[in-house]
């Protein structure tokens, strides 16, 4: 038995906030796979919550007429990472959510969770980060939409205030067309392991595959929130895409991204492998893209 | 305080009286005495829990019995046949020797299931992949992956 102190199954998004509103204190429990664990720790014993578990108007991909894709943050894992949208415009979305946990685990967790945790480690955020996504919450006071570079304030905190819900993921048209990225995982094992360090590299080339029109580049665990190096990026847009690009990149990244120590890596060791991560993310985005002289899988090893 | 569900269990409509703070493993043994269904880890780590909610793996251990109201689920004892035949899968463990303490193996074959359900072909690399969520302490899961190979395998 769970130690929990009060539990409301919401009907819908409204009764979800009106009773986050009545209960004082009370937190949002969707798949559960972070939450109930953090009960069971005794992290948020006793805790009260309001369960968007299965609510059908949370999950859900589409796209709107102006190509906006729209995901539904009560998604599974493994609902993103099969979805015929998310496979066609967003693939380094979907590879990303392949590497979360175990099957269960993407069976059982959301995206909108892994969001709204606003840890650093999450598989989807420096994904989601690349490709520019608003966040639309749903409150008391109404509906309001944040970009994504405004979203995470620090370990584990988001602008998402107690009573709001992530009601849609949403990324236009122009911030993933023509794109093509590769995000890679460093864990110590294959599954069911929390990144080290994540590393999402998206680029969009120009139309003779010879200039860098522009670059994405994002990292998980390499700051207390996720994180993209804007600086390098705008550094290396127009640039000629050549493999010694790689090389390059990477003392630019290192110039903006804060790794720590921890027990799982030292902050020396994150440094280091930052900089293979995105030599190689950029070479695999880079071959996707169909430069020439870059192999189409960017001889990436898996991590 | 005790909340009246309704669920299907192996085939057969259920309504139960739970408490909302059960988890799907603890109603799926303790009210219904399925206990094929392990607690292991009870962190979502082992597998050993694993059972099928429409079909979709998941670890009844972090699953509350709430979210299961209205839907499907499965476990090892719903696998059996009319007159207590195994299913193939069953059978492909036994013959194969992929069972030692058997904790594990329950788990497994509801992960067997779903991936057989899907009806694609797999190669090992990618079975290994499929049943990364479990973990087997006895038999280096070089037996595990011979059996799954002879029902979903690319050459079964």
């Amino acid at each position: 038995m769970y130690d929990i102190e009060y539990f409301y199954q919401a009907s819908d998004v409204q009764d979800a906030v009106r009773a986050l509103q009545e209960k004082e204190g009370a937190q949002i429990i969707s798949g559960g796979t972070d939450v109930l664990i953090k009960v069971r720790e005794g992290k948020m014993a006793g805790a009260s919550l309001v369960s968007i578990h299965g609510l059908k108007e949370l999950t859900g991909i589409r796209m709107e007429e102006d190509g906006t894709i729209v995901i539904g943050p009560g998604s599974s894992f493994s609902a993103v990472h099969e979805d015929p949208i998310v496979r066609e415009h967003l693939q380094m979305l979907s590879e990303a959510v392949n590497q979360v946990g175990s099957p269960q685990i993407r069976n059982m967790g959301t995206i909108g969770g892994n969001v709204c945790n606003g840890v650093t480690s999450a598989d989807s955020a420096s994904s989601l980060w690349a490709y520019n996504a608003v966040l639309e919450l749903t409150g008391p006071d109404g509906v309001r939409r944040v970009p994504i570079r405004e979203f995470y304030t620090g370990p584990g905190k988001t602008v998402r205030v107690r009573c709001e819900v992530l009601t849609a993921i949403r990324i236009s048209r122009e911030n993933y067309e023509g794109y093509f990225g590769k995000y890679i995982k460093y864990g110590k094992r294959n599954a069911m392991e929390i990144a080290t360090l994540g590393c999402a590299c998206l680029v969009r080339l120009s139309q003779d595959k010879t200039k860098l029109e522009d670059i994405r580049i994002a990292y998980g665990v390499a700051a207390p929130t996720p994180m993209r190096c804007l600086q390098a990026e705008s550094s290396l847009a127009g640039r000629e895409v050549l493999p010694s690009l790689a090389d390059e990149i990477v003392p630019l990244v290192l110039e903006e991204i804060h790794p720590r120590d921890s027990w799982r890596a030292s902050k020396a060791f994150r440094i280091q492998i930052a900089g293979e991560m995105i030599r190689r993310a950029f070479r695999a985005a880079a071959g996707r893209a169909g430069a020439r002289g870059f192999d189409q899988e960017g001889s990436v090893q898996t991590c | 305080m005790l909340k009246i569900i309704n669920m299907t269990v192996n085939g057969k409509e259920r309504q139960l009286a739970v408490d909302e703070r059960e988890s799907l493993a603890d109603t799926l043994r303790s009210r219904l005495g399925l206990t094929s269904v392990k607690r292991g880890c009870e962190a979502g780590e082992c597998g050993a829990c694993t059972v099928l909610v429409d079909g979709k793996t998941v670890d009844s251990c972090i699953y509350l019995t709430m979210w299961a109201d209205g839907r499907h689920v499965m476990t090892v004892e719903g696998l059996t046949g009319p007159n207590g035949e195994l299913s193939p899968v069953q059978q492909a463990f036994i013959d194969e020797a992929a069972v030692q303490c058997g904790f594990c193996t329950p788990g497994i074959i509801m992960s067997a299931v779903e991936l057989i359900g899907t009806g694609k072909k797999y190669t090992r690399d990618q079975l290994r992949v499929l049943i990364s969520g479990h973990l087997c302490r006895c038999t280096g899961y070089e037996n595990i992956l011979n059996a799954l190979e002879k029902v979903a395998g690319i050459n079964s």
